[in-house]
């Protein structure tokens, strides 16, 4: 009979990774945390994820969950009962959350990741227009989302939330190395303070790592010159 | 939940998988909606409104609610509407139908058109490479009628569109046997089931129209 364990197999750099880690601790659900060596795949990873051999996996009962965001909804939904639901119960609200969810993987995260690669200023300081017009834009879907609440999805930690705030490590990185804020309190009021908020969760700060952790591992693997 | 007075509004495309599948999904459920056809590339005013972030179609209007992005919007309908269910209940399940859709619209549709702009150019790598990732699709549908098991769901409603309505097309024009009944006797089975359901067909781009419209983005691509 499978066991009910449940495993993570992920790097802890990696902000996809956060995102089930996150999820466990919301619902108090204890893992074992499988740690992927930097430049190499293990078995385990190619044999769980086949399809894309990337992290995160989750192995729960023997059987692999892929896809950051499917697994956050994975984990809310097996173990339902288990402290606060991660997206709204309403079918609208649930879609926002989603809608939001996907735009930041399809166009803020990479055009973030573009600010660290860019080659020389007129690039940079393009990319940079862009990261920040997607970030007004969910400065104001954080007011419509949260109602007045702390977080995305309200009282609680949730979904959107971690999909989201599990960029806030690189994005500080990225700041600091572009010498420009993208998130502050002048022109992102709501998230700045959102911010704040999600790194202190008890559920969030176990597994964020500190800005300077991240900054000196982004040397090593931004350290080959541009292709 | 939903009420005899919902006003359901769906902007779409007709050569558009993305939208084909919502009304695929609208049907299943016996949603009466009304259909607007944007009359692409040109985009109307109303799109441009109602989707401002992506300026795409679908876009499902449900009373005073705007919904964009086609995993989105059919997620929504199937917790809006909860007969004839999409996804399954079963949270394992459901995280397989979503992963192997987002497989199809991420992994698949690229790689299939990259096989269809460089078929020309003699390379069969790019033909290969589609057809290693549709065989991932073959394993998750041999043995059952579609890949909800006895009826349509999420998963047949999101490659149905894309890969047998839409890619399936493009490759006829190019004369590539992508799918060959030999190497996929369980994709093969499957498309023919879709086929004999009336909403799927209902929804099914106009065969000529859609091919004629292929062969000019292929020329256009290529010329490119």
């Amino acid at each position: 009979m499978a066991s009910d364990e449940v495993k993570v197999i992920g790097a802890w750099a990696s902000p996809f990774v956060m995102r089930p880690r996150i999820a466990l601790n919301l619902k108090s659900v204890s893992y074992e945390f499988l740690q992927e060596t930097f430049g190499s795949k293990s078995e385990l990873l190619l044999k769980s994820n086949p399809v894309h051999k990337k992290i995160p996996v989750l192995i729960h009962a023997d059987k692999p969950v892929c896809e950051s965001n499917i697994i956050v909804e994975y984990v809310d939904e097996t173990w339902s009962t288990s402290g606060p639901s991660m997206l709204p119960s309403n079918p609208y609200d649930r879609a926002i959350a989603r809608f939001w969810a996907a735009y930041i993987d399809e166009k803020w995260f990479p055009s973030l990741k573009s600010i660290l690669q860019a080659e020389g200023e007129e690039e940079k300081k393009a990319v940079l227009a862009q990261v920040e017009e997607g970030t007004a834009l969910l400065e104001k879907a954080f007011i419509d989302c949260s109602k007045g609440k702390p977080f995305f999805n309200g009282e609680h930690v949730g979904y959107l939330d971690i999909a989201f705030g599990c960029f806030l490590g690189w994005l500080r990185v990225t700041e600091l190395a572009a010498g420009h804020k993208v998130l502050d309190e002048a022109k992102t009021p709501s998230l700045s303070k959102w911010a704040e908020q999600f790194c202190n969760d008890p559920a969030v700060k176990p597994v964020m790592p500190d800005t300077a952790t991240l900054a000196e591992f982004a040397k090593k693997i931004f350290a080959k010159p541009a292709a | 939940m939903a009420k005899k007075e919902d006003s359901v509004k769906l902007l779409g495309f007709w050569a558009s998988p993305f939208s084909r599948r919502v009304e695929m999904a609208l049907k299943l459920k016996g949603v009466p909606y009304e259909y607007l056809e944007e009359e692409l590339p040109k985009k109307t005013p109303l799109l441009l409104e109602l989707n401002p972030v992506h300026k795409k179609v679908p876009v499902l209007v449900h009373n005073d609610k705007i919904l964009s992005e086609s995993h989105v919007i059919l997620e929504y309908i199937d917790q809006t509407w909860s007969n004839n269910p999409i996804l399954p209940q079963d949270p394992y399940e459901k995280a397989m139908a979503r992963f192997w859709a987002k497989f199809v619209d991420e992994q698949i549709l690229p790689a299939g058109f990259m096989s269809l702009v460089k078929a020309e150019k003699g390379i069969e790598v790019a033909i290969e490479e589609t057809r290693e990732l549709i065989m991932f699709l073959e394993k998750e549908v041999t043995g059952k009628d579609f890949f909800g098991g006895k009826t349509l769901g999420f998963l047949d409603i999101v490659a149905g569109s894309m890969i047998s309505f839409c890619l399936a097309r493009a490759w006829e024009c190019m004369g590539i046997d992508m799918i060959s009944e030999e190497k996929f006797p369980g994709l093969n089975r499957w498309i023919e089931k879709l086929n004999e359901v009336e909403i799927v067909r209902e929804c099914i781009p106009p065969k000529e129209k859609h091919i004629e419209r292929m062969n000019k983005i292929i020329e256009r691509t290529m010329s490119s």
